[in-house]
C-alpha cells in the first residue's frame, strides 16, 4: 500500500519536474533583473542605446537587441513561411511516396545539424555571398542571420504543417474532385484553408525557435547594436547579446541585472507564442 | 441478358459501358459489364459488399482515377462520348457528373461557400449570380427552409441528414446531367433516410440518378430500375418491379430474399 503511493509521488514528482523547472527560471529571471527593471527606472526601459562598457556613460537599452531579434527573425520568416508551406504541401499532396521517401529523411537531417556547424556555413559561405552579391564592407547581416535561421526553421515548419496537411479528410479532397475542381484549387481552396490553423501553429512554433537561438546569429550577424530596419546592417541580437557578453560581466553589476532582464523578455515572448501555437492547435481539435 | 429489354421503346439512354473490365493493381473488381442506363431515371445498384457496385458507380465520373495503381478497360460513354478516351476533359465530365458520397462531406466552410464552391471554380463569382444559385440549390434540394436565415454559419455545425442534403446541394449547384450516389443514406437515422429518398423523388425527373445502396427496400422504394452485382459481374439488371418480384437468375433471388449478403 505505502509502495503504491511511493511510487505514485515518485511518478507524480518526475512528471512535475518541468513544471517546477520553468517556475524556478521565470522566478530566478525576475529575482536577477528586478533591480535593474525598478532601480533606474522607465528610462532605462525605452533606452535607445546598448554600451554596456564605457568610460564616459554606459547605456542598458534593450531596444536596438529587441529590434535585432525582431529583423532577424520577422526576415527570416518571409523566407521560411512560403518555402515550408509549399515544401510541406508538395510533400504531403503532390510528391510521389519515392519522392516522399527522399525528401522526409533530408528535412529531417537538416534539422539535426547543430546550430554551431550551420553558423560555420554561414560565415564561410553565406556572408562572402551577401557580401559580394550587394556590394557591402561586410557580409554579417541581418540578413545572413536570417537565412541560417531560416535552414533551422524549415524543418519544424514543414514537418508541423505536412501533418496539418495530412490530417485534412479524404473527403474533402474527393467531394472537391467529384465537383470537378482540379488538383491545385483542391489544394489551395479546401486543403490548405482546413489545415490553416495547423500551419499557423507550426509557424508559431518556428517562430519561437527562430528567436530564441543563439550560436548561429551569434556568428553571422556582425554583433553592432545599433537600432535599425535594413536587413544589410549588422545587428545583434537579444540571444546573441547574452551569449556574448555573460562571461565577462562582473557578478551582480547593473550589466548583469540587464543582461537578465533580457533573458526574461525572451522567455516571455517565447512563452507567449507557445501558448498561442498551443491554443490554435487545440482549439481546432489538432493536438495529438 | 436474353430477355427482352426492359425498358420502353423511347428509352434515351445517358449512360452506356461495354465490355469494362476494372482492376485495382493485380487484382479484377469489375468483369465484363455490359450495360445501358437510362436518363431521367433513378437506377439502384444492388449487391453484397465488395461485389463492385461503388467502384462500377466511380467509374461514370473518374473518381477512381484518383486511386493509384487502378486500369480500366472498355468501352464507357456518357452521351455516345468515350469518356475514357485520351484528352478527355475531366472537369467538364465532373461538372455533368454529380456525386454524393457515403458520408457527408461538407467542406469546414459556411453553408454558403460550401454550394457556392463549385460554381466558383468553374469560373462564377458575379455576386448576384452565386447567390441565385445557391438558393436555387438549397431549394432543390429541400434544405432552403432550414437553413436560409444561417447561410453564413459553419455547415459542420448542421445535422448529418442537413449535411448531406447541402451535399447535394452543392452537386447541384454546378448544373449537372447526372447523379451518382453512393449510399448516400446509409449514415444517416430514418427520418433524415425519408427525407433524402423523398428528395430523390423530387429529383428523378430531371436528373439520371444512379444510386448504390446496401438497403434494398430503399432500392425498391426510389429506383425505376435494379442492377444486382455479385462478385465483380453484373447478374442481372432489369425493372425494378421485375428485379424484386420475378427475378430472373437465382442469385438475385438469393439476395433479395435475404438468403445471403
Amino acid at each position: 500500500m505505502w509502495k503504491d503511493k511511493a511510487m505514485r509521488l515518485l511518478m507524480l514528482s518526475a512528471a512535475s519536474t518541468s513544471i517546477f523547472l520553468v517556475a524556478l527560471i521565470f522566478i530566478f529571471l525576475m529575482k536577477e533583473s528586478a533591480p535593474f527593471v525598478l532601480k533606474p527606472g522607465l528610462g532605462a526601459l525605452i533606452d535607445r542605446q546598448w554600451i554596456p562598457v564605457s568610460f564616459v556613460e554606459e547605456h542598458f537599452g534593450i531596444l536596438p537587441l529587441v529590434t535585432g531579434s525582431a529583423l532577424v527573425t520577422g526576415l527570416s520568416m518571409l523566407f521560411t513561411i512560403p518555402l515550408s508551406v509549399l515544401g510541406a504541401i508538395y510533400i504531403a499532396e503532390i510528391a510521389s511516396p519515392v519522392e516522399r521517401e527522399i525528401l522526409k529523411p533530408f528535412i529531417e537531417l537538416l534539422a539535426s545539424i547543430p546550430s554551431v556547424v550551420l553558423g560555420f556555413f554561414g560565415l564561410v559561405v553565406l556572408a562572402p555571398l551577401i557580401k559580394n552579391l550587394f556590394g557591402l564592407g561586410t557580409g554579417l547581416t541581418a540578413l545572413t542571420g536570417a537565412l541560417l535561421l531560416t535552414l533551422m526553421a524549415i524543418p519544424t515548419v514543414i514537418t508541423l504543417s505536412e501533418d496539418a496537411i495530412m490530417s485534412v479528410p479524404r473527403a474533402y479532397k474527393d467531394a472537391s474532385q467529384a465537383l470537378g475542381a482540379s488538383d491545385l484549387q483542391t489544394i489551395f481552396q479546401v486543403i490548405i484553408p482546413a489545415a490553416l490553423p495547423g500551419i499557423i501553429a507550426a509557424i508559431m512554433l518556428g517562430v519561437g525557435r527562430v528567436i530564441g537561438e543563439t550560436m548561429a546569429v551569434l556568428m553571422v550577424t556582425g554583433n553592432s547594436a545599433i537600432m535599425t530596419w535594413s536587413p544589410l546592417a549588422p545587428v545583434r541580437t537579444m540571444t546573441a547579446t547574452i551569449a556574448a557578453e555573460m562571461g565577462e560581466v562582473s557578478f551582480g553589476s547593473m550589466h548583469y541585472q540587464a543582461l537578465f532582464w533580457i533573458g526574461l523578455v525572451l522567455l516571455a515572448v517565447t512563452f507567449v507564442l507557445n501558448v498561442i501555437a498551443q491554443r490554435v492547435l487545440v482549439r481546432y481539435g489538432m493536438m495529438k | 441478358m436474353v430477355e427482352t429489354s426492359p425498358f420502353p421503346a423511347d428509352t434515351e439512354h445517358v449512360i452506356t459501358t461495354s465490355k469494362v473490365n476494372f482492376f485495382y493493381g493485380a487484382t479484377q473488381a469489375l468483369f465484363d459489364i455490359t450495360m445501358d442506363i437510362p436518363g431521367r431515371r433513378v437506377t439502384a445498384f444492388i449487391g453484397p459488399s465488395g461485389c463492385g457496385k461503388s467502384t462500377f458507380l466511380r467509374i461514370f465520373n473518374r473518381m477512381n482515377d484518383t486511386i493509384a495503381g487502378t486500369r480500366l478497360e472498355g468501352d464507357v460513354r456518357i452521351n455516345g462520348e468515350d469518356i475514357y478516351r485520351n484528352g478527355s476533359n475531366v472537369v467538364r465530365l465532373r461538372r455533368k457528373v454529380g456525386m454524393v458520397f457515403q458520408k457527408s462531406n461538407p467542406f469546414p466552410k459556411s453553408i454558403f461557400d460550401n454550394v457556392a464552391y463549385g460554381p466558383r471554380i468553374h469560373g462564377t463569382h458575379d455576386k448576384q449570380q452565386l447567390a441565385e444559385i445557391v438558393e436555387k440549390s438549397l431549394i432543390r434540394s429541400a434544405l432552403w427552409d432550414e437553413v436560409k436565415d444561417r447561410l453564413e454559419s459553419n455547415a459542420l455545425g448542421l445535422s448529418g441528414g442537413q449535411q448531406q442534403r447541402l451535399c447535394i446541394a452543392r452537386a447541384l449547384a454546378v448544373g449537372p446531367e447526372i447523379l451518382l450516389m453512393d449510399e448516400p443514406a446509409s449514415a444517416l437515422d430514418p427520418k433524415s433516410t425519408i427525407r433524402i429518398e423523398d428528395l430523390i423523388g423530387e429529383l428523378r425527373n430531371e436528373y439520371t440518378i444512379v444510386i448504390v445502396t446496401h438497403n434494398m427496400q430503399q432500392a425498391a422504394r426510389i429506383s425505376d430500375y435494379t442492377a444486382f452485382f455479385y462478385e465483380g459481374h453484373l447478374v442481372e439488371f432489369n425493372a425494378t418491379k421485375k428485379i424484386f418480384t420475378k427475378p430472373r437468375e437465382k442469385q438475385t433471388e438469393d439476395y433479395i430474399t435475404g438468403r445471403f449478403g
